[in-house]
């Protein structure tokens, strides 16, 4: 019956619909499991910015120990990160810098507004040199607000991450 | 010196390097490079060698002493501790001296006893976390480990006396913030003890091992004479030899009253830097102890200042050895609330110039090992 | 036989070894010295100066010269500088409070500073002028014209050895840029409290435009090497321009900064 069906005229159309109905099939069991993989294996660029870098470092000492949480330390070169964690705040000369780092990094990417700085420039608001916030530069994921941060609370903003990342549509 | 061949004779014509010139590669170091931190340093080198080095700063500059000048003495203080925040009582210390010289306020005894513990507990925190990067920078995983996590013991005790982990804004002209709490020293007592016993073991696991000893003695030797004429201070001007610290030559608030004994080496290298921020821990244990022993046990805890303090018409320029080395505040007032103009003395920033200058020779791998050794904090030398 | 031709072999091998020894230790040699010409030749296009080891010495063994035609020149060009100073007491006028009160407590004023500060004021008597004498602080205000002797007098005949910062401070009222060098001494434990403010005034524009107009100054980086990177920051700041120093680059601004110098007072922060 299927060599009936598959007749030299139809074949591409065929194969289109069956790799339509494999993909429908396949795809969400798949991307969930690509995604699963991407939650549990966040490689944070090793790029300080200012401050905030300092509770960052904590992070990664024996106490907090982000590793537990499935995000590795960072030191990592950048075509193999996934994930940007601006570490405070971001100053004029260093902004074009920092949206180089972003554009090098292999996609999917993500990125985590560390402290107050990095959200709306924080105390240094009303500076010369500080953008106020990093959204005009990069497409934030997670704020995380302090200044700094508690490891608990960077913990926490990285845990948000993962479930934004199990929800997404795998690409 | 006999594996620093470089075949020049038998290349073939093609690759036969004629001009000299050709031979030298400019290098950007940073600002996104795990061995430079937030700062820029553009070397040129011939093969593995440094030939010349620009440190590139600024990546950081976020204005604080413009801003300083349309806030007033009081609502400074919280930008003014940024610059280090795992070192914030002393870079706050000179600027709260200054105003204190100003506004012409005393301080009570218990205040300066509290002050000098907070503050040495504070240089602990800052050079075991200094410790940490070093030992990453030079591959020694477990020497980030150890220091990182005994660093917490001395963040809880902080975070008991100030509410805060690493940003204290504890330190006020006139005094302290608030009272330590009740169980205070006994507790203080306990963990600064066991804090001195684990920081002894280091000596084993890193200031003993060879191949710390291999990757640091006698690299980026800065002599006697070059230490002073370069004006460098702390951590890097003890280290070659110069008996230079604050605490004893030009003592502030009770440090005259403790005995205090400064650490000196004599060889300068990359080696004696990284070791003598870890005696100056020994010796902060030290001065806790007795700090906790001679201070008050009871009386206030700060002089009241009037609600907006107005500086009289004069300048200040007050020094504190901090966890680097001295930081300075220049405080120009107009009798006005708000400094006329503020200037931040910083230690790092007067360290820099020794960089390019202990660069210039050394081998490209030897560059994570003398730039970290300068006890250098990049957002401090921005401001 | 076997053996002995073996060990001439050997002693052959040995004297081949011997030779590529000599080769590659001439290379090693060679390859050395023109990493340092190469070494040299960079630092002179950064700095005037080739090795800072060099210099050091030099000025040392210049300096004794130098400075005898200095104590000189001051009383041949007393009568002449007389007039420039009767226009000075405007630029006296911010820093006037301090002396009016060492004026009255004279008597209290600490020794051990009082003398050595003596020695500079005796020494520059026109150019130099008091700014005040306090415990551990004190403060000389130089003319701009006179800067460059009153420190190198200061590194002659006193342990001050290093600077520790420098100021730049903007006074638009009065027209002026003030700088003002904070001066430190290591090696003398009897000096090692001690910090002499070393300050000057340079004229200020409206419209800066630094490194052409007339807010120049000359760089004291000679005298005290430390003042480089301090320089720089005060150049981007405050656009005083240092005259001799061997690069007034940008230091801490982003490399776009096209605005007025940020330490200038009618420079404003948004929204103050
Ligand atoms: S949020 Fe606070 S700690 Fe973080 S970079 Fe900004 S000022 Fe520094």
């Amino acid at each position: 019956m299927l060599k009936e069906l598959v007749t030299p005229q139809n074949a591409n159309v065929f194969v289109g619909k069956l790799g339509d109905i494999l993909y429908k099939a396949v795809d969400q069991p798949l991307g969930m499991a690509i995604n699963w993989g991407r939650m549990w294996s966040l490689w944070p660029v090793h790029i300080e910015t200012a401050c905030c870098s300092v509770e960052f470092g904590a992070a990664s000492s024996p106490r907090y120990d982000v590793e537990r949480f499935g995000i590795i330390e960072a030191f990592g070169s950048l075509r193999q990160c996934d994930l940007v964690v601006v570490q405070g705040t971001i100053t004029r000369k260093m902004a074009p810098r920092l949206r180089l780092v972003y554009d090098q990094m292999p996609e999917p990417k993500y990125v985590i507004a560390m402290g107050a700085c990095a959200i709306t420039g924080g105390l240094y608001f009303d500076s010369y040199n500080v953008l106020p916030g990093i959204d005009g530069i990069l497409p934030v994921d997670v704020y995380v607000p302090g200044c700094p941060p508690r490891p608990e609370t960077l913990i926490q903003g990285c845990m948000l991450l993962q479930e934004k990342i199990k929800r997404m549509k795998a690409r | 010196m006999a594996e620093q061949v470089i075949p020049t004779k038998k290349m073939p014509p093609g690759l036969q390097v004629e001009n000299v010139d050709d031979r030298i590669m400019t290098l950007n170091v940073g600002p996104q490079h795990p061995g430079s931190g937030h700062m820029r340093i553009i070397v040129k080198i011939d093969g593995d060698y440094i030939v010349d080095a620009d440190p590139d700063p600024g990546y950081v500059h976020r204005g604080e002493e413009k801003m300083a000048e349309s806030r007033n003495y009081i609502t400074n203080i919280p930008h003014l501790e940024r610059p280090v925040i795992h070192d914030s009582c002393n870079i706050l210390y000179p600027y709260v001296l200054g105003v204190e010289d100003l506004v012409g306020i005393e301080v009570p005894e218990r205040a300066k006893y509290v002050r000098v513990i907070a503050a040495e507990l504070n240089r602990c925190i800052y050079i075991q976390y200094w410790l940490a990067i070093y030992g990453i920078f030079l591959g020694h995983s477990t020497m980030f480990m150890w220091p990182a996590g005994d660093r917490e013991l001395l963040i809880d005790l902080m975070e008991k006396i100030t509410g805060a982990r690493v940003t204290h804004a504890y330190f006020i002209p006139g005094g302290v913030r608030n009272d330590v709490p009740a169980n205070f020293e006994d507790v203080c007592l306990r963990q600064v003890n066991y804090f001195e016993k684990r920081i002894k073991e280091y000596a084993d696991i890193f200031y003993d091992n060879p191949i710390l000893k291999a990757r640091t003695e006698d690299t980026g030797v800065l002599s006697r004479e070059d230490a002073i004429r370069l004006g460098t201070t702390g951590s890097v001007l003890r280290a070659s030899g110069v008996d230079y610290d604050l605490r004893i030559k030009e003592p502030y608030d009770v440090y005259d009253e403790l005995d205090v004994h400064t650490n000196v080496l004599k060889s300068g290298d990359s080696y004696a830097r990284s070791k003598i921020p870890w005696l100056d821990m020994l010796e902060s244990c030290n001065i806790i102890r007795q700090a906790l022993e001679k201070m008050p046990k009871s009386g206030s805890i700060r002089t009241k200042l009037k609600p907006n303090p107005k500086g009289r018409e004069d300048e200040v320029y007050r020094r504190v050895e901090s966890g680097r080395g001295s930081a300075g505040c220049h405080i120009i007032s107009r009798g006005k609330p708000e400094p006329y103009r503020l200037k931040l003395s910083v230690s790092s920033f007067r360290n820099l110039i020794a960089l390019p200058y202990l660069l210039k020779g050394e081998k490209l791998g030897n560059m994570p090992a003398v730039y970290w050794s300068l006890n250098y904090w990049p957002v401090e030398a921005d401001r | 036989m076997s053996k002995s031709e073996k060990k001439v072999t050997s002693k052959d091998e040995d004297k081949k070894k011997s030779d590529e020894k000599a080769i590659g230790d001439a290379i090693i040699a060679a390859a050395n010295a023109r990493r340092e010409e190469l070494a040299k030749e960079a630092l002179a296009t950064r700095s005037n100066k080739t090795l800072p080891k060099e210099v050091k010495e030099k000025p040392k063994e210049e300096k004794p010269k130098e400075s005898k035609p200095k104590e000189e020149k001051p009383k041949e060009s007393k009568p002449k500088e007389e007039k420039p100073k009767e226009s000075k007491p405007k630029e006296e006028k911010p820093k006037a409070t301090p002396p009016s009160k060492t004026d009255t407590e004279e008597e209290s004023l600490p020794e051990f500073e009082k003398s050595f500060v003596d020695k500079i004021s005796s020494q520059f008597t026109d150019d130099v002028e008091v700014g005040y004498i306090k415990e551990n602080r004190t403060r000389v205000n130089v003319k701009k014209e006179k800067i460059l002797e009153v420190a190198q007098f200061i590194k002659d005949n006193l342990p001050f050895d290093h600077a520790e910062s420098v100021t730049g401070v903007d006074f638009p009222e009065d027209k002026e840029i003030g700088v003002v060098y904070h001066l430190g001494s290591y090696t003398d434990p009897t000096y090692s409290k001690q910090v002499l403010a070393l300050a000057t005034r340079v004229p200020r524009e409206e419209n800066p435009n630094p490194g052409n107009d007339s807010t120049k100054l000359p760089s004291l980086r000679d005298m005290f090497y430390s003042v480089e990177f301090h320089e720089r920051e005060i150049f981007e700041m405050l656009g005083v321009y240092f005259e001799s120093h061997p690069d007034n680059r940008r230091l801490l601004l982003p490399e776009d900064w096209a605005d007025l110098p940020p330490l200038r007072k009618d420079f404003r922060n948004k929204g103050r």
